[in-house]
């Protein structure tokens, strides 16, 4: 047997023991860059435009006036609530998915109680119930899931995502009896003459109400889960069920506890997108922030300024989107293309952050 | 040796997306320049905004008095639903280029926002035109209604145009207004296309006088989709009395799969022949792929089933487009409710798809436009039908109609509608401009899923 020895570069993956801040930022600025230089290329091979401008057009559609701004400020204030919600059960590792279906049971709630309360209730008294409405009404969607967890192990992530599809089934139900004109399957805008139920304006603003709710909620959340004793009872049933029990943690009462905390947020989203932006409902009512909101959540692993950063960086491109849509006579589908890229490279360099990658050289022996 | 290949391919990969890398910031560079001028841009348009949104003001109170708006300052606001590939959105679209093309008016002149949801983005996006200075909007769905009438209220100098809704007559706002056409008409005539496809292939043998079932992929079980099935029907029995009718709902106005799917069912169901009031291509291909003649809405469906497309009923948006901002610029008040049809231009059905017709369609179809035209033939003339056995007056005075209308002032509007022999489809003296016509007739049978 002949056998000879030679050497040859390889690329290791090397998990970092630790990086500095500034480092692990340095690395999310530079796939920043690349991804706008990748849509850059994107843009100039598909359309012809200068993609300077075309980013000029999504930064004026975000923010290019009064209203484009607060636009962009009630979308990202819901999808920021609602992943604020979602956090508590990931943080336990509680597949919550039906995010969805717990913000369109709040919608519900809010318009049934515009619809039928509201010639009879004062506004503010209005703006509470539906809040609590809301709120019950996305508990009970996270109670069932939760329960039968606790109480038989079943799988959350399925059991959850069918309670979407409940949930949209009871508000095609709901628009049955509320729909106008007869069997248009529209509901129309409520209480659209005297706005009864309706969001007040605050400071001059009609969306100053979600933001100051969006901001003391999640400001509520983070502090429960970092500064008392349930939180930290949940991060020990997320980290091992087995230790938390060890450590004489009721398991199964901090399953549902957390999940109803965590659906009642969502629910509470649900009031603040009918109450305090569209005033109506419908199936498209929560449009799949339900599930925007999970990446938000990932994303920014449950850092509280990171994902108020990756609410408002997804709401400015969607409202930036229909600008450039406008004026460039682009299909929207050329907003969600860089919206891909970008997360595509910001996702990936978080592996970059963990990792790195050496170049070393090694003897192979080779039988001939 | 696989591994050297490998790792030379990579290496070229990795070459090339460098230069593409570089390529990319050198035509940055080159274009940074031009480029810089186009924030400065922005500024200045959106100054522009300010100024045409005083303007705006100043010339609606002028609008009373009858001078209108300059075309220079003129700005037209237009919401789609869809985008150019979705065929109720695209017709808009040429509608307003039409418009454009009439009045003399520029590009920039005309602002277009396409796929806007039936929600508060259809607020946000109208509130957006208002303050780019447009004097006048529209939106083109239904579902955009209660949003287009909240922005109406809030901005009471900006003119707003609603099509197929039927709130502007009991709003109130001078400045909100409802329009259609009488699309009934053109489906009447599609519906007379199929009859005389169905009368050969009766004579062919390819069906029996009992299978003669049609089926209908509707959008939403309302009165717009109501009225454009049963003329559709009435006009598929003018020449073709022994036919029946299947509706079956897809709850959306555009959704490729589901009108496919929908179709599909409907064939199985033994339907020999589809038409369809939802927007997209969905039942037409579903129809060319299992053989089943088929009679389209808004655009030619030919391109999409080349044996099966026999033609589609359609609306040209042109003439109200081009009405309502004459209307600006003349200084002149937009009617409430504005319908016209087949007489004016504003509806017609596409090419006929000669090949798979039977010869004198043309001539007969011919007949039934001229007729319409002339008004000696309405389309819904309640001798050619009947309600639950009865008359539709014996049916609406027996009260067996009740359950249609969603309140006393539908059922109101609707009995008067009823005079002279026939439905008053779509007349604005009686009802408004959007359908109101929402009885199923004998001979149909819908479901609502």
């Amino acid at each position: 047997m002949n056998k000879t020895v030679r050497t040859k570069n390889v690329i290791h993956m090397v998990k970092r023991g630790s990086i500095s801040r500034a480092k692990a930022w340095m690395i999310r600025g530079i796939a920043v860059l690349l991804s706008l230089l990748v849509c850059a290329v994107v843009i100039v091979a598909i359309t012809g435009d200068n993609p300077l401008s075309v980013y000029g057009g999504i930064v004026s559609g975000a923010v290019g006036s009064n209203r484009r701004l607060w636009v962009t400020i009630r979308e990202s204030a819901t999808l920021l609530v609602i992943a604020v919600g979602l956090t508590p059960a990931f943080k336990m590792r509680f597949w919550n998915l039906g995010g969805e279906g717990q913000v369109l049971m709040g919608g519900v709630a809010t318009a049934a109680v515009m619809i039928y309360l509201g010639p009879l209730l004062q506004d503010w008294l209005l703006v509470i119930l539906s809040l609590v409405g809301a709120a019950l009404a996305g508990l009970l969607w996270g109670f069932l899931p939760a329960f039968f967890k606790a109480k038989f192990n079943t799988n959350e992530s399925l059991f959850t995502l069918m309670m979407n599809y409940v949930a949209m089934q009871i508000v095609t139900f709901c628009i049955v009896l509320w729909e106008h004109p007869k069997g248009s399957n529209h509901v129309g805008v409520i209480n659209q003459k005297g706005k009864e139920g309706w969001f007040p304006s605050l400071f001059g603003s009609e969306y100053m109400l979600d933001v100051i709710l969006v901001a003391v909620i999640t400001i509520l959340v983070f502090w429960y889960l970092r500064y008392t004793k349930q939180g930290y009872e949940l991060s020990v049933v997320g980290e091992s069920v087995n230790t938390a029990r060890y450590a004489g943690i009721e398991v199964k009462k901090v399953i549902v506890r957390t999940m109803l905390i965590s659906s009642a947020i969502c629910g509470i989203a649900g009031a603040l997108i009918v109450g305090g932006a569209s005033h109506t409902i419908s199936t498209s009512t929560a449009g799949g922030r339900g599930f925007t909101a999970i990446i938000v959540a990932w994303l920014s692993q449950f850092n509280p300024y990171a994902m108020i950063a990756a609410s408002v960086f997804l709401c400015f491109m969607q409202q930036g989107s229909i600008q450039i849509a406008t004026q460039y006579g682009l299909n929207e589908n050329a907003s969600d293309i860089i919206t891909g890229i970008l997360l595509f490279f910001l996702i990936g360099c978080e592996f970059f952050v963990r990792y790195r990658l050496e170049v070393t050289k090694v003897e192979v022996t080779e039988a001939k | 040796m696989k591994k050297k290949v490998l790792s030379v391919t990579l290496v070229l990969a990795m070459a090339a997306t460098m230069l593409a890398g570089c390529r990319s910031t050198s035509s940055d560079t080159a274009s940074t320049a031009a480029q810089s001028a186009a924030p400065a841009e922005a500024g200045t348009e959106s100054a522009d905004a300010d100024a045409a949104d005083t303007a705006a003001a100043a010339q609606t109170a002028d609008a009373q008095t009858g001078a209108g708006i300059a075309k220079d300052d003129l700005k037209v606001g237009v919401i789609y639903v869809g985008d150019e590939n979705e065929g109720y959105t695209a017709a808009h679209m040429a509608g307003v280029d039409e418009m454009e093309k009439t009045l003399g008016l520029s590009d920039d002149q005309i602002i277009e926002k396409k796929n806007i949801a039936e929600d508060e983005s259809c607020l946000d996006a109208a509130n957006d035109l208002v303050d780019s200075g447009c004097q006048i909007i529209f939106a083109n769905s239904f579902g955009h209604g209660s949003y287009m009438l909240q922005a109406a209220q809030d901005n009471p100098d900006v003119q707003f145009c609603h099509a197929t809704g039927a709130d502007a007559k009991g709003a109130g706002l001078s400045n909100f207004h409802n329009f259609f056409t009488s699309v009934y008409e053109s489906r009447y005539v599609s519906g007379v296309v199929a009859g005389l496809k169905l009368n050969d292939m009766l004579d062919k043998g390819t069906v029996t006088k009992d299978k003669l079932k049609i089926g209908y992929v509707g959008a939403y079980p309302y009165a717009e989709v109501i009225s454009g099935f049963t003329s559709f029907f009435l006009g598929v029995r003018s020449v073709c009395p022994d036919a029946t009718m299947e509706v079956k709902y897809t709850n959306s106005w555009a959704d490729l799969d589901l009108e496919n799917q929908t179709a599909k069912q409907l064939i199985a169901d033994g339907c020999v022949l589809i038409s369809q009031h939802a927007d997209t291509t969905g039942a037409p291909s579903a129809c060319e792929e299992a053989g089943v003649p088929c009679v389209g809405y808004n655009i030619d469906m030919i391109p999409t089933a080349p044996d099966e497309a026999l033609t589609s009923a359609s609306i040209d948006w042109g003439p109200y487009y081009t009405y309502a901002v004459q209307c600006m610029l003349d200084g002149k008040s937009i009617d409430t409710d504005w319908c016209q049809g087949y007489a004016e231009g504003a509806d017609k059905i596409t090419a006929l798809n000669e090949k798979i017709l039977p010869d004198g369609t043309a001539d007969k179809v011919k007949e039934v436009e001229d007729k319409i035209k002339s008004g000696s033939l309405h389309v819904f003339d309640t001798s050619t039908f009947t309600v639950g056995g009865k008359s539709l007056e014996d049916a609406f005075n027996a009260g067996d109609l009740d359950s249609s209308f969603s309140d006393d002032t539908a059922k109101d509007t609707f009995g008067k509608s009823i005079a002279d022999g026939y439905y008053h489809e779509s007349d604005v003296t009686l009802n408004t401009s959007a359908p109101t016509f929402c009885v199923i007739i004998d001979g149909i049978t819908s479901e609502t899923n």
